[in-house]
């Protein structure tokens, strides 16, 4: 049963870097806007008037 | 008479009825010249991907001069800018034209337009567009031309909101609810053993685990919890009781009691109860910082009036900040020009626009000499004024800066603050008669463990979190349905409401409805001519007159001019035709309504009144507020409605006419010192004093975005025969929090019987906490919606 020290170690130090990654993304600013970022991603790259209507 | 008659298009820029449209490019139909010029200005530098994303993306733009050259001022830069070095600026602006993925792709792509800009960035939800440009190669003002040309005016005003505007979830509270979920996963994994039994080789974990739990209920308790003890240190040192005292003492208990159990190994200590509990604490606080703001309530006069006037020196004209502006400065006030301070008429002829002052619809004529009042809006040529008064004493920030604005933002104690203090006391007084009685019986170590399981067990996260959600709820459909609350407890002030003040101008009548009638014949050519002219105006009166005529078919107009406040004149098809106030004025008289008088050919044709027009549905709301409410009528304007009024509104209602804006707010003050819970429903800043001083205060506007005073709630115009509902939702939503606090009892009953006996075993409390808790938020959710469907505003 000593394996357990090690389980419980390993998945608390997992846990704790996700933490850290979700600190990481709330102090640059990453879920500050919910919105603008999912409609960015759908626009095409740089076209210049080739879109006619 | 040559009707050249063409099919009604639409603007290829902003989805306007453009019929008969003489501004064509490109085979593309603009209705305007601001349109076609945006499209000219995209298209000539190969922006036309902005078209490709929606259709008709643009919005309608309306012609004005701006006069942009206190823009070059650095010490007006310097405080718009957010951070400027040598090479570069950045810079925040608030741009309430943007609405859909082509704004976004055309303002993010500002750098086509000019290389100078480095990066610009939309944040969609708050119409902000951050920009980062090299201010050698661009200057302030040209990047501010620039969005101007393109479609996208920044909204630059004295109080910038764009930088007062917090975010609207605190980042802070976010990160401690990650960390209390975090520790609370890993305590109940940990704590799992414990509830099923160990077996004998088990047991060598038990310290360990215990040793694990103690170390994640520390972060827990100080960092995540913090803030519920500073609060219920500052209630303690205000001698006013909050709900954040139990609470805090919860946690403390809580903590104390795992940590002693834990260190001297005589149990697993209550960690999981903790952690649980701060984290349902925290999401409640999310929740309700969630719903708090979504739209920027608190502005003040300064949002109203410009960044910078233009001041006359001996030798030149020179932009200052409005804060500089001294007693005795000659400004020059432009057409549309907001007039900054008390000032006397020096030169020129003014026509001024009190209508956000004194709610009068009628611009008024000053004469050379007499005081103009700030926060009117100059209508005509440009003209001089000599300041009397600096800004911070005007008339507009007089009113302002009035008692009823300084009041604090805690209006009185709410519910949830009061039940706080009954609660305090009665859960000591378990705790301690439990801990005494088993202390007379010699048994001290359960005297030690009742009384900290009383207060374990007597926990009001309910009440602390049955509010906050089934406010959200009702907040959220209240937004649905057009009605925006500052904060939650405005929701119960809304039910405490027994007296209702309307407003007339505005508010009971709907800007977009009025009525326009004409007197005189004109024939249904002579309509096709009045409103081919009309249709080139962007004055409100124009669009009335074209709605009004509402021919349908539009001609060219040639060689077009408008004077503000005077009218606007062209020629179409040779005929010559002119519409306004002032060209023909010796035919008509004018009463108080606005007029504007029609002349074809040098023949008078006679005259459009445009009266005001009430909101459909009033005579019911009126009859269905008055049963049970009171209800008072008053108004900035002269006394020509109060027969109309006397109809709609019920016998024994209060109607007060030429009412300035401070003795609304007086008249408020003497409805609430006569015991009553009083709603003001208003419109301006001139009833903005009175809005305050009322329990309730509720601006009514057609554009969200147009006006927001300082007020407890805005109205759309469209919605203001749901107020009774309203007022009744907030009744039973009341209701919904009370039963709540029932059920939640019942749960601490049960606890507190076993912890009484100190019985309570951690595994009851890990159970009973989060079930309670549960079973509240889903009854709430649940009876919120009951009602909605009952009032009839799901």
């Amino acid at each position: 049963m000593n394996i357990l020290y090690l389980l419980i170690g390993c998945s608390i130090v997992l846990a704790l870097i996700f933490l850290a990654a979700f600190f990481w993304s709330m102090n640059t600013g990453q879920n500050d806007d919910m919105h603008t970022p999912a409609v960015r991603i759908l626009f095409d790259e740089d076209k210049p008037g080739e879109v006619d209507s | 008479m040559d009707t050249q008659v063409l099919v009604t298009e639409k603007c290829y820029h902003c989805g306007t009825e453009a019929p008969g449209s003489s501004y064509v490019i490109d085979d593309k139909k603009f209705c305007c010249i601001g349109c076609k010029s945006v499209y000219e200005v995209l298209s000539s530098t190969g922006m036309c991907s902005y078209y490709a994303y929606n259709d008709n993306p643009g919005q309608a733009q309306i012609q004005s001069v701006k006069h942009l050259d206190y823009l070059d001022e650095p010490s007006i830069i310097s405080k718009l800018t957010d951070y400027t070095d040598e090479k570069v600026s950045t810079v925040t602006f608030y741009v309430p034209a943007i609405h859909c993925s082509s704004c976004i792709w055309l303002l993010e792509h500002l750098h086509k337009f000019n290389p100078a800009i480095v990066h610009s960035r939309i944040d969609f939800l708050k119409k902000q567009v951050f920009i980062t440009f090299r201010n050698k190669e661009l200057s302030f003002k040209k990047l501010v031309i620039l969005m101007i040309s393109i479609g996208y005016e920044p909204l630059i005003s004295l109080q910038d909101v764009v930088k007062e505007k917090k975010d609207t979830v605190n980042r802070d509270l976010i990160k401690k609810i990650a960390v209390a979920g975090f520790c609370m996963g890993n305590v109940m994994l940990l704590s799992f053993p414990e509830y099923f039994g160990m077996s004998s080789y088990e047991v060598q974990f038990r310290s360990l685990f215990g040793w694990m739990n103690l170390a994640f209920a520390l972060p827990v308790t100080f960092y995540c919890g913090r803030e519920f003890f500073t609060s219920a240190w500052t209630g303690i040192k205000h001698k006013h009781i909050n709900l954040d005292i139990p609470l805090a003492l919860i946690i403390a208990v809580l903590f104390l009691r795992s940590a002693f159990e834990i260190i001297t190994s005589s149990g697993p200590g209550f960690t999981d109860t903790l952690t649980g509990l701060v984290f349902l604490l925290l999401m409640g606080r999310w929740v309700k910082q969630r719903t708090y703001s979504h739209i920027s309530f608190k502005r003040d006069y300064r949002s109203y009036f410009p960044v910078a006037v233009t001041v006359i020196g001996e030798t030149v004209e020179k932009s200052i900040a409005l804060e500089e502006l001294k007693v005795g400065d000659r400004t020059l006030i432009r057409n549309n020009e907001i007039i900054p301070a008390d000032s006397i008429l020096m030169k020129g002829d003014a026509l001024v626009d009190f209508s956000f002052v004194t709610g009068e619809a009628a611009p008024v004529r000053k004469v050379l000499g007499e005081i103009v009042y700030a926060g009117g809006r100059q209508l005509g040529e440009a003209i001089e004024l000599e300041v009397v008064k600096p800004v911070s004493q005007s008339y507009l920030t007089t009113l302002w800066n009035n008692e009823a604005f300084a009041r604090g933002e805690t209006q009185g104690k709410n519910f949830n603050d009061s039940i706080a203090k009954y609660f305090s006391v009665v859960t000591l007084i378990i705790a301690f008669s439990a801990g005494a009685y088993w202390a007379l019986s010699l048994d001290s170590e359960r005297a030690w463990t009742s009384f900290t399981a009383v207060l374990i067990v007597a926990c009001p996260c309910v009440l602390s979190l049955s509010t906050p959600f089934t406010l959200s709820a009702v907040l959220s459909l209240f937004d649905k349905h057009l009605f925006y609350l500052r904060s939650p407890h405005t929701v119960e002030q809304l039910a405490r409401i027994d007296t209702l003040v309307f407003d007339k101008t505005g508010t009971i009548t709907s800007p977009d409805t009025a009525e326009v009638n004409f007197t005189g014949e004109l024939s249904s050519e002579e309509k096709v001519l009045a409103a081919s002219l009309a249709r080139n105006s962007s004055h409100p009166l124009s669009q009335k007159i074209i709605k009004h005529l509402g021919s349908g078919q539009y001609m060219p107009v040639s060689s077009f001019t408008e004077t503000p406040g005077k009218g606007i004149h062209g020629w179409i098809s040779g005929n010559e035709v002119r519409l306004g106030a002032d060209y023909v004025r010796e035919h008509g008289n004018l009463d108080g309504t606005a007029t504007s008088h029609l002349e074809i050919n040098g023949n008078y044709k006679g005259c459009f009144r445009i009266g005001q027009f009430w909101r459909p549905g009033l005579k019911s709301l009126f009859d269905e507020l008055s049963a049970d409410k009171e209800l008072h009528l008053i108004s900035g304007d002269n006394e020509a409605d109060r027969k109309k009024l006397s109809m709609l509104l019920p016998a024994g209602s209060g109607m007060h006419f030429r009412q300035s804006p401070l003795s609304k707010l007086k008249y408020i003050e003497d409805l609430q010192k006569q015991g009553k819970n009083v709603m003001m429903l208003g419109d301006g800043l001139n009833d903005a004093g009175a809005l305050k001083q009322s329990d309730a205060g509720i601006a009514v506007t057609d554009n969200i975005n147009n006006f927001s005073p300082a007020c407890d709630a805005i109205l759309n115009g469209k919605s203001t025969s749901l107020l009774p509902a309203f007022i009744r939702q907030s009744k039973d939503a009341l209701k919904t929090i009370r039963m709540s606090f029932v059920i939640s009892g019942s749960y601490n009953l049960v606890g507190v019987y076993f912890a009484v006996q100190g019985l309570l075993s951690p595994l009851l409390a890990a159970v009973l906490m989060p079930l309670s808790t549960i079973s509240v938020i889903l009854f709430t959710s649940t009876l919120t919606r009951y009602y909605a469907a009952k009032n009839k505003l799901s």
